[in-house]
């Protein structure tokens, strides 16, 4: 082996070992800022990683962009709905009086809301579009109660830092992290377009989450709950969606 | 390093245009503007079958859903085209890579004329030219670089719903989302073409001799 190319081997060898140190430096202090997502592991970990961490850093107050009156969509898309059950049905027939909002882990009040104590709440509104991951979009108004609004009233508690949430669909859940949670935008949606949600598009309740893609915004809620720990929940990958190979985080 | 970050992003080239494609299939579809769904006329529609039964294909079946480790697998390889791109363009930049090698010199340019007819001829380079970048090469390189590559990342994070509440400027400039999305498509084309007349040129100066010459970065003299 020639002069140069040890010189080479271990001049690479050390920056191997300094970039390892770094990479585990830095995961470190992620960790301490609650900039690593719950399927964090596996092949796609750094990837899924790196954008969360990325986008945590740059968008923690950032806000979702707006649009005027003119832009919202004409015909938007409703996109299909897996059949909704017997219960639903029910619940539909009788014009949802009987929805429940049920909240509970890390709060000082659990409480069940009942969907008039909802519409009861202060609103908010934002023009906002809606995307989903395949590649389509639309905009519209969205109106309804801002999730802080609920968090505060619930009493939440200050480890809190990540909202779960459940929607009537059978196994259909989702979680965000408390910079989501308590953006101003972040909705519990009870009307659109002016009018009350119509079930296509989520009704009578669907939060409504603009920072990410479509399918953090589960239609149909029917509980929250408080929690400083995702693990506890399902496979601990954070919600339904990486447990069917979609990432938990879905900013891009 | 000129070859190590060659196959880097020849990896996450071949990622992201394989998941790119799987994504595309989810939707076959492109709009102008900010919105676009299947109740809106597209731009261009490219008449696949689709991942989704939502889309009207006119074909009587719906494909496997693979968008899931697409994306996760898209954004992990943009990432790693990103980081090889940094790393590439510092060292191009202060190792005098750019200046010394991917800068048409005023000869070059001269020569051009020359260059457009070897080209048509499919002539096999000369073993000096063997070492150098002929100003064809040059100009599409850094057509590739500076131009193509740089949009690539700027429509894709575009189209990010998380990136542009942070930099809303990032999706407005291009005119919107839908079309960052048609943009990110477009310039796929042309990056899929660049890589098509690269590999055409490769085996036309001898794909084992340049093959071997950027992996191990020796140039056989009698090749």
């Amino acid at each position: 082996m020639s002069q140069i190319s040890r010189r080479k081997l271990i001049t690479t060898g050390i920056a191997v070992a300094a970039g390892a140190s770094g990479v585990a430096i830095a995961a470190k202090i992620a960790k301490a800022h609650g900039l690593i997502p719950p399927d964090s592991g596996g092949m796609y970990g750094p990837g899924t990683t790196l954008t969360y961490a990325a986008q945590r850093l740059l968008t923690r107050h950032s806000m979702a962009r707006e649009f005027s009156e003119g832009e919202v969509s004409k015909d938007p898309f409703a996109n299909e709905v897996a059949p909704l059950g017997a219960e639903f049905g029910r619940l539909q027939a009788a014009g949802f009086v009987d929805w429940k909002l049920n909240v509970d882990g890390m709060a000082a009040r659990p409480t069940t809301f009942s969907l008039a104590e909802i519409r009861s709440f202060p609103r908010s509104s934002n023009t906002t579009m809606i995307g989903c991951e395949e590649g389509w979009s639309y905009i519209a108004q969205w109106e309804g109660v801002p999730l802080s609004y609920i968090l505060d009233r619930v009493g939440a508690l200050p480890q809190v830092r990540y909202i779960v949430y459940r929607s009537i669909q059978p196994d259909w859940w989702e979680s965000i992290d408390m910079a989501d949670a308590l953006h101003p935008q972040t909705l519990i949606t009870h009307r659109m377009n002016g009018g009350d949600l119509p079930v296509p598009f989520g009704g009578p309740i669907r939060l409504r989450v603009p920072r990410q893609l479509g399918y953090k915004s589960v239609k149909y809620i029917t509980s929250l709950t408080l929690t400083d720990d995702l693990r506890k929940f399902g496979k601990g990958l954070g919600s339904s969606a990486p447990e069917g190979g979609y990432s938990w985080y879905a900013g891009i | 390093m000129v070859r190590v970050t060659h196959w880097l992003t020849t990896l996450a080239f071949v990622a992201l245009l394989i998941t790119g494609g799987e994504i595309v299939l989810s939707h076959p579809r492109f709009y102008w503007g900010e919105t676009g769904n299947v109740n809106m006329k597209p731009w261009l529609n490219l008449h696949l079958p689709s991942s989704r039964d939502t889309v009207p294909t006119g074909y009587g079946y719906v494909l496997p859903d693979q968008n899931g480790w697409s994306r996760y697998l898209h954004f992990e390889a943009a990432w790693l085209a990103v980081g090889t791109g940094l790393l590439y363009l510092l060292w191009g930049i202060f190792a005098g890579h750019f200046r010394r090698n991917l800068v048409p010199t005023r000869s070059n340019l001269k020569d051009i004329g020359m260059s457009i007819f070897q080209h048509l001829r499919f002539a096999r380079p000369s073993a000096e030219e063997a070492w150098s970048y002929n100003v064809l090469q040059r100009i599409s390189y850094l057509l590739v670089i500076f131009v193509l590559a740089p949009l690539m990342l700027w429509t894709g994070l575009a189209m990010s719903y998380g990136f542009v509440s942070s930099f809303p400027l990032s999706v407005c400039l291009l005119g919107g989302h839908q079309t960052a999305r048609s943009l990110h498509f477009l310039v796929t084309i042309l990056l899929v073409m660049f890589l098509l007349v690269h590999v055409v040129m490769v085996v036309v100066a001898g794909f084992r001799a340049r093959m071997r010459g950027m992996i191990t970065g020796r140039v056989k003299e009698t090749a």
